[in-house]
């Protein structure tokens, strides 16, 4: 099928994109910020282009296509390695988030100055690995991107982040910069050596996931190395207790960073288990679904109890990032069609939520320059805008309904109780906590009498009121309408092995 | 005997000998030009030996052209030729006697091409003395520089013991097959069912001693950080490059093809070696702080990656380990080769070698810094660079011959080299420099990175004809084993 280019061209367009920025000289700064908008709105229009056109109704692998990469190797197998493009109902609306994301973060970006031009190449080479993971049907390519996501993040946050000061310590953003990068290639250090072992173990000379899908695996093997995928992409998804990189790197990185990083880039974990984990290794996946979900469960209590204590704004939202990626490993964890439904509806609503988060955040700490939650006060009479895009992201955060977050919070909950009763009252108890230190928040920034030192705040640039406005529409879009998502990701997966 | 089939490496020679005339004859500022000279001898031995391409001759029993050789005629002459442009700046303002310089240079290429056509021991070992005599006199050629003197001597003494060990393991296996040549030694080995006698073992382990000092694997690396660290810098970058190489190109005819049909009773050494080598190198490059002294620790580590290559051939599995393994080589080669002349020219403006030295870098020379980032994360296996396409067949290569837990160590171990990468960019990008003056790239050089660059990224996003390439080569040197060995099951 010819549709296939369109994956090609998602991937395609940032590359080419970094490459015209590259030949631009840097004084132009102007040229370069609307050269990266033009192709990440590009990438945004062949996402939703890609979101629609997919018939959910046929199901599994669509768009497919195949480029040969390495041909005639002895010990790979004829086909070699294959640039293998497809995608199916659940890689669909992570194809769609990442389209969104990008195009509202590269819109925040715009306030950059320093080496501007730097930056917008770095970010779009990792924005063409994260395309890359969800439209990947080739472990060679699945991984070849995955670490591309993760090699522009050291330079990302180390030159464009900024320094955590607590008064007492400083968290510089080399630390945060170091410790991210180091948890995420060790995270892919195991990933790495599990493709390995189940090329070597499916014997099919091929790294194409359809096929090596379709190989029976040993038990024991599967239950060996399942482990491998699990912590391996469960490091980038944020699981307790391998999470501490996430509120660190996500404070330290500049805005867009983090809107993609906690957006996105958290994603890829969740999605790697499920694509190579979950759908190569039925048996590993239910023996060590029960670990899985106490990890999981325990990360969104932690990752909620956290944010509670936290005083920086941007560390609140770090951490109930991992609050929130607890749900999606919980979701998984249940193996059944309604909780690993809500897992994905979760990893997307999440990653528009955070991503909205993360913009206003760094809005407000543009002006302010501070994140401390009790300095400010009564923003809501300077900046009644950020304010109300704010309170969207946190009531979509604590699960309202008529938002994102509350259909895919639901699911995961539904499918809990159907299997873990307990862990289900687990991850409501979570929900509350999350209400808590959301609407106290809320109250205590942005609401209430005007603090004064804070009379000079504008209202956020136009620029930040578009990216978020397009991030809310697509939460309210979703809370209100879910059908277009549960469609297409129902499908994909109750084809899945081992869910029911 | 087919003369002509020497004809490039005649060529290499007679112009080192027509570089050192030169020397004697132009003034001093045409002096300079001698590394232009010695490159194009390189470049034209080079072509030349493209003549035979698919051809499969022998001269005599003592050296086989075929695409093996050819594989690495091109590939020595081609290192030759770089680290001669390389080199033009540096010995014109710090080193003494050119000629002889290059001349050095283009004899060491002709030793290690030699220890890749070799057919049988003695062409071997007298090939391996060409290259590391020439290395050695090359290390300590910054006269007036204690540290080159100590790293020469220390490289020479060393060297020459681990020769002597070569040999003796040599005459042993000679005494236990009765002959020199590599077929000759698999015929009489695959013939011989009885199991390994004690005297062939000792000949075996000691000649992985004498070959594992010349590739730097643990616990015979002792030299390389010194002779790195005080050697010449385009120097240190011709030894990481060369002496790696031709090591391995022996490593593979010697026990891919002679000892092959002993291949159970060697592997776990060369298995265990490579644990130990990749986890020793990567540990204690940590520490450093001298980029030389890095690199050099850096490269101990992708040798014990290589040996990976080697300890996953068996008797009669395949013969991609191999070829995995001269990819890597190749890949690693063209990325270290980038990463040392982008080293060689902030040293030529600066004199400064240590890591904390490279701090804003840049801000001063933004084109160097972004080649040496590009090329510690190709050495650290990152994705569109050379290390990790390579990497990953390697380590793949290795996993499907029942070393899964080789692969394992490597993965983790090169996921520890990230770090110590990472420490260099970090200086780079993210530290003030303490000059603000723009360090200007001479065209040249500027030419010389880019053109390794570009191989950087065709070999990590199109390695396809360097595969291709490379798995002809391995074929020219497993054919002969495998049509040895049925000759010595047969009757």
């Amino acid at each position: 099928m010819d549709s296939g280019w369109l994956l090609f061209a998602e991937i395609a367009v940032p590359i080419t994109a970094a490459l015209i920025i590259m030949a631009i000289p840097s004084v132009y700064k102007q040229q370069v910020r609307w050269v990266a908008t033009a192709a990440a709105f590009t990438m945004f229009a062949l996402s939703i282009i890609i979101f629609a056109v997919y018939n959910y109704e046929d199901g599994g692998l669509q768009f497919d296509l195949r480029l040969a990469w390495l041909e005639n190797v002895a010990f790979l197998g004829k086909d070699g390695i294959t640039l293998h493009l497809a995608v199916d109902g659940i890689s669909v609306p992570m194809v769609l988030l990442t389209g969104i994301v990008i195009f509202a973060g590269s819109l925040v970006s715009w306030s950059i100055e320093y080496r501007n031009k730097d930056f917008f190449i770095l970010l779009l080479l990792l924005v063409t690995g994260v395309f890359g993971v969800f439209q990947s049907q080739d472990l060679f390519f699945f991984f070849f991107f995955y670490e591309l996501a993760v090699l522009p993040m050291y330079l990302l946050i180390g030159v464009w982040g900024a320094s955590s000061d607590f008064g007492t310590y400083v968290r510089t953003k080399e630390y945060g910069a170091m410790k991210l990068t180091m948890y995420l290639v060790g995270g892919s250090a195991l990933v790495f050596i599990g493709i390995f072992a189940t090329f070597v173990e499916a014997g099919q000379g091929t790294f194409d996931l359809p096929v090596l899908g379709q190989v029976a695996y040993d038990e024991t093997f599967q239950k060996t190395f399942y482990p491998f995928f699990m912590i391996g992409f469960g490091v980038l998804a944020g699981l307790w207790p391998f999470h501490t990189w996430s509120p660190d790197g996500h404070v330290a990185a500049p805005t867009a960073v983090s809107m993609l990083h906690a957006g996105v880039l958290m994603k890829l974990g969740a999605f790697g288990i499920l694509r190579v984990g979950m759908s190569l290794f039925p048996e590993g996946a239910e023996f060590w679904a029960p670990a899985l979900l106490v990890l999981g469960t325990t990360g969104a209590l932690y990752g909620a109890i956290s944010a509670m204590g936290q005083r920086d704004l941007k560390y609140v939202i770090g951490y109930s990032s991992v609050s929130h990626m607890g749900y999606v490993l919980m979701g998984l964890a249940t193996l059944n069609p309604i909780g690993v439904n809500g897992a994905v509806l979760q990893m997307f609503a999440h990653g528009v939520m955070t991503a909205l988060f993360f913009a206003m955040v760094g809005a407000v700490y543009d002006q302010a320059h501070t994140r401390e939650i009790w300095t400010f006060g009564g923003l809501a009479q300077r900046m009644p805008r950020f304010v109300a895009f704010f309170a969207i992201a946190g009531l979509s955060s604590l699960g309202l309904p008529g938002l994102a977050g509350f259909i895919a919070e639901f699911n995961i909950f539904a499918g809990l109780f159907k299997t873990y009763p307990l862990f289900g009252a687990l991850g409501i108890l979570a929900a509350a906590i999350t209400a808590v230190y959301i609407l106290r928040l809320l109250s205590a920034a942005f609401f209430g009498p005007l603090n004064e030192k804070w009379a000079h705040l504008k209202e956020m640039r136009p620029l930040e009121q578009v990216a978020g406005a397009v991030l809310i529409v697509f939460i309210a879009f979703m809370g209100i309408w879910p059908d277009p998502f549960v469609d297409r990701i129902a499908q994909s997966v109750l084809s899945l092995p081992g869910i029911g | 005997m087919d003369w002509s089939l020497l004809a490039p490496e005649y060529i290499l020679a007679g112009w080192a000998a027509m570089v050192i005339s030169l020397d004697l004859f132009w003034g001093r500022l045409r002096k300079d030009q001698l590394a232009y000279v010695a490159a194009a001898g390189a470049l034209v031995s080079t072509l030349v030996s493209l003549i035979w391409v698919n051809d499969s001759l022998s001269f005599g029993d003592l050296l086989q052209v075929d695409n093996y050789t050819t594989f690495f005629r091109v590939f020595f002459g081609l290192v030759a030729f770089f680290t001669c442009l390389a080199s033009a700046q540096y010995v014109k303002d710090r080193l003494l006697h050119p000629g002889e310089y290059y001349a050095l240079i283009l004899l060491t290429a002709i030793g290690g091409t030699y220890m890749a056509a070799a057919k049988e021991l003695l062409t071997a070992y007298i090939s391996l003395e060409l290259l590391s005599f020439s290395l050695y006199v090359l290390t300590s050629y910054a006269k007036f520089d204690l540290k080159s003197n100590e790293a020469g001597l220390k490289y020479m003494l060393l060297g020459a013991f681990s020769s002597a060990i070569f040999l003796y393991g040599m005459s042993l296996v000679y005494g236990v097959t009765g002959t020199t040549s590599f077929a000759g030694i698999a015929t009489a080995l695959s013939g011989d069912t009885s199991g390994i006698g004690f005297a062939l073992f000792l000949g075996i382990v000691l000649m992985i001693a004498g070959l594992g000092f010349k590739v730097a694997a643990v616990p015979f690396h002792m030299w390389t950080p010194d002779a790195y660290e005080g050697a010449p810098l385009p120097i240190t970058a011709f030894i990481s490059a060369i002496s790696k190489s031709a090591g391995f190109a022996l490593f593979i005819k010697l026990f891919g093809q002679a000892l092959l049909p002993m291949a159970d009773d060697w592997r776990w050494i060369i298995a265990g070696l490579s644990a130990a080598t990749m986890a020793l190198g990567n540990l204690v490059a940590i520490q450093q702080h001298n980029i030389k002294r890095l690199l050099a620790y850096s490269s101990i580590g992708q040798v014990g990656f290589m040996l990976m290559g080697i300890a996953a051939l068996t008797p009669h599995g395949p013969s991609d380990p191999a070829s995995a393994l001269l990819l890597h080589l190749a890949g690693y080669v063209i990325t270290n080769l980038a990463a040392f002349v982008c080293v060689i020219v902030y040293y030529n403006q600066t004199g400064k070698e240590e890591i904390a030295d490279f701090g804003g870098l840049a801000e001063r020379a933004p084109f160097l810094a972004l080649c040496l980032t590009i090329s510690l994360f190709s050495l650290a296996g990152m994705p569109l660079f050379a290390g990790f396409a390579t990497k990953f067949i390697l380590f793949q290569a290795a996993a499907e011959q029942d070393l899964l837990w080789l692969s394992g160590i490597a993965v983790f171990m090169s996921f520890i080299s990230l770090y110590y990468y990472l420490v260099i960019i970090k200086q780079m990008y993210l530290v003030e420099p303490a000059e603000k003056t723009r360090l200007p790239v001479p065209w040249l050089e500027y030419g010389v990175i880019a053109v390794l660059i570009v191989g950087v990224f065709v070999v990590g996003l199109y390695p396809q004809p360097l595969f291709d390439g490379v798995e002809s080569a391995t074929n020219a040197v497993f054919q002969t084993t495998q049509a040895a060995t049925s000759a010595g099951v047969g009757p």
